[in-house]
């Protein structure tokens, strides 16, 4: 494996870390805010509380980790996306600045203020959709060099079909992926009515999430041809990937192992995800920068990937142990403290 | 202007975002200390009021840790966005601390999150403040590999450009420059200082107040010491950054101290103005004392701005805000030794309404300093993002939309800055101390 393949894949998993952990915040946030309109947040805020309060700053060092660690591997990316991305990152910017410091204002100062849970709940949405812009970009055929600067044509890029339809793709995955997690995480606070609510929305969401992703296979077809081909090169992913679909919703279906459901799921997004980003190999942006044009020197390359274990020595067992305190224990779960 | 040059807009951003976030910055590094010093002296005396401190301090840190994490993430990201090729150069070189700094951070939000959630968890409080250690471990260690960061952009090293391309990089060089010493040990010092003062200010208010209890006297009393401490620490090293600048930087000394002409026993500038023939005005004069501050020795040579050619040489503004810092560093050590001196002798003026106010007005005044310190640093490396390497102009983005994004995070600072004060008001305000201790303990009075 040479590094330059390592550090895409260091990055590819954390920008898949990102996705789930992050999905479960924002799909949470608005299943928050929908139950508030809809006078049903007796039944939710509880377990989306407890399990997002103490998780909230961790989920957003998934996206930091990723934006820093791809400028450190491919420096290049910040000439050509940080360009690019102006806009679109300024807003999802603006946007994660609003949520993150509404868990402060919000939980530690006042109780319930109904606007602005709704306004979070609804900015769980726009991030996703601003940020899956980035993946519409890396295609190819938005970007052009004026003056030896890209330039990204914007007119180009929302009368995409394609770029709607990742955009919805993102939004819908958020929806599933939360509602599945939070299925289980209901049922193992022993709140049935949460968990029967959550069920719910999983099952809802799941038609949509696979007609979406088959959307895009197929309108890449036509917009990237040379991607497509990869793509059904890798045809035993996604098909691996449905399958594991239906085995999550077969299970959610009939009330039964929430916890291997949700693994499923994890599975399912790995091997879609994974096979998404294999196929676009070799290319960061298309046609313009590729994982070996934009590599970083091997000096740095080295001392980034002996940093990147020595600090998986330290993230790895802290990680646990929060999992440990607050995803596992019994007592926190149902609400009861214990003192050890 | 704004709306029409990218590079100006760029800056104007960039000088937004990191001042308002330097704010929550020096909070978010501060406090854990802090924190950590209350909870070991409450466990250590087995006193209710340190313990109950360190959990009110907590509580009003988790706010501003918030808004810290959010602003940082904005800033993180900006570099790319607004200095697209300066972070193309600077990743070749500098992504290792950078990539570090995300390790701290992490570890930082892991343990800062359990910290904040096990409140009631553990019978055995020491338990409780191991979880500590990592976060304020965490919080130092961000503030040290970030500022790494920014001392690299002041004396790059670590590399060699042929035909413009990086050569023979060294991380590890890069990481061990020249500005990093002075500027680590800088940064932390002043941050702690400036917690504790501000720490301090909220004491002292409350006694203003008519609050009587024990509680703000103790926290008063704590604040003002290891502020003093970190106060006389920020000034020594503040002393060895004076030589380090005349040495590598020495047009960024220059500017600051409005030193024109290269000179031997070159005196120190303090206050006045700059007319339009660059003539100083009013300004206080002690011989030497640049000399000594640049190189220990009264009768050495200090170089002058003249020796540079004119675009290389930074705004002579930077003098102001030099002034700005070095004043309220001053104060805020006579005003912490006399408080010290005058509570171990007894003298009544300390316990005073005006001087408690002193001390209310030294919060804020510390960060200010804070602020002024940067600014001095940053725009005083003008033109240069990279010095000798590469200039703001050079890094800034070709994107015209960086005028109309800017009025986006006014928008958002000013929501943030006001929800930050109301917030802390709401959890403080309608739950004083008393009332606290009341309910924790059943009503024992001090």
């Amino acid at each position: 494996m040479t590094l330059e393949i390592l550090g895409i894949t260091v990055l590819w998993t954390f920008l898949f870390g990102y996705i789930i952990v992050g999905s479960i915040d924002y799909g949470a946030g608005f299943f928050n805010a929908y139950s508030i309109i809809t006078g049903k947040d007796h039944i939710l805020s509880n377990v989306i509380q407890r399990y997002l309060s103490p998780v909230w700053e961790v989920t957003n060092v998934f996206f930091v980790f990723f934006f820093v660690g791809i400028v450190g591997f491919f420096p290049d990316t910040a000439y050509y996306f940080g360009t690019i991305f102006l806009i679109p990152g300024s807003i999802a910017l603006i946007l994660l600045a609003i949520r993150g410091s509404y868990y402060a204002f919000e939980t530690y100062g006042t109780k319930g203020h109904k606007g602005y849970a709704i306004m979070y709940g609804l900015s769980g949405l726009i991030i996703p959709a601003s940020l899956s812009i980035v993946l519409t970009i890396s295609e190819g055929g938005f970007v052009f060099i004026e003056d030896e600067n890209p330039v990204l044509d914007y007119w180009a890029l929302f009368t995409s079909p394609l770029s709607w339809s990742i955009v919805i793709l993102s939004i819908v995955a958020v929806l599933y992926i939360s509602a599945v997690f939070l299925t289980w995480y209901a049922n193992k606070t022993g709140d049935l009515k949460a968990t029967n609510l959550m069920r719910k929305y999983a099952l809802i969401w799941a038609l949509p999430l696979i007609i979406t992703a088959g959307g895009i296979i197929y309108e890449l077809k036509f917009h990237s041809p040379e991607h497509y081909e990869r793509i059904i090169d890798l045809w035993w992913m996604f098909g691996l990937s449905f399958l594991l679909w239906i085995a999550t919703v077969w299970f959610i279906w009939k009330r039964r192992k929430y916890g291997i459901s949700v693994w499923l799921m994890f599975g399912q997004f790995a091997l879609a995800f994974y096979g998404f980003g294999i196929s676009h190999y070799p290319y960061l942006l298309y046609p313009y920068l590729t994982i070996y044009e934009g590599f970083t020197n091997q000096a740095m390359a080295i001392s980034l990937v002996v940093v990147f274990i020595l600090g998986l020595a330290l993230l790895i067992p802290s990680i646990y142990l929060l999992f440990k305190l607050f995803l596992f224990d019994k007592n926190y779960l149902k609400g009861k403290q214990k003192k050890e | 202007m704004l709306f029409e040059d990218p590079v100006i807009a760029s800056r104007f951003l960039t000088l937004l975002t990191l001042s308002f976030h330097i704010i929550y910055a020096t909070i978010g590094v501060g406090v854990p200390l802090m924190i950590m010093i209350a909870q070991w002296i409450g466990i250590r005396k087995n006193d209710e009021h340190y313990i109950l401190m360190a959990r009110r301090w907590a509580r009003g840190f988790v706010v501003t840790v918030a808004v810290g994490v959010v602003t940082g993430t904005v800033i993180g990201l900006q570099l790319s966005l607004l200095w697209p090729n300066f972070m193309e150069l600077a990743g070749q070189i500098i992504a290792l601390p950078l990539f570090m700094e995300v390790f701290a951070f992490f570890f930082e939000a892991i343990f800062l999150g359990i910290y904040l959630y096990t409140w009631d968890r553990f019978e055995d409080q020491r338990k409780h403040f191991f979880l500590l250690i990592p976060v304020a471990l965490g919080a130092g260690m961000s503030a040290l590999f970030i500022t790494i960061v920014n001392s690299f952009m002041n004396t790059p090293q670590g590399f060699d450009i042929m035909d413009g391309q990086i050569v023979n990089a060294n991380p590890i060089a890069a990481m061990f420059n020249p500005a990093m010493p002075t500027k680590v040990s800088h940064v932390l010092a002043t941050a702690y200082m400036t917690v504790a003062f501000m720490l301090a200010a909220i004491a002292a208010y409350n006694l203003i107040k008519g609050s009587k209890h024990v509680y703000h006297k103790k926290a008063l009393h704590l604040t003002m010491k290891v502020g003093l401490i970190f106060a006389i620490a920020a000034a020594i090293i503040g002393d060895f950054s004076g030589k380090y600048l005349a040495e590598y930087q020495p047009e960024k000394l220059a500017a600051a101290e409005w030193h024109f002409e290269t000179e031997e026993g070159a005196p120190l500038l303090l206050y006045g103005v700059l007319d339009e023939n660059n003539e100083v005005k009013g300004a206080i004069k002690i011989p030497y004392a640049l000399s000594i501050l640049a190189f220990s020795v009264p009768t050495s040579e200090v170089i002058g701005l003249n020796e540079f050619p004119v675009e290389e040489t930074p705004p002579l503004i930077v003098h102001y805000y030099f002034d700005l810092m070095i004043t309220i560093g001053v104060f805020m050590i006579v005003l912490s030794l006399v408080f010290w001196i005058g509570i171990k002798r007894g003298w009544a003026f300390v316990k005073a309404t005006w001087y408690r106010w002193l001390i209310v007005l030294g919060g804020p005044l510390s960060f200010l300093a804070i602020e002024a310190g940067w600014w001095m640093t940053e725009v005083g490396r003008q033109p240069w993002i990279l010095r000798g390497i590469m200039t703001v102009e050079e890094a800034a983005t070709s994107s015209d939309y960086v005028g109309l994004i800017s009025i986006l995070f006014i928008a958002l600072y000013i929501i943030l800055g006001i929800g930050t004060v109301v917030v802390l008001r709401r959890i403080f305000k309608d739950n004083p101390v008393e009332k606290e201790l009341k309910a924790s303990q059943g009503g024992e009075n001090a």
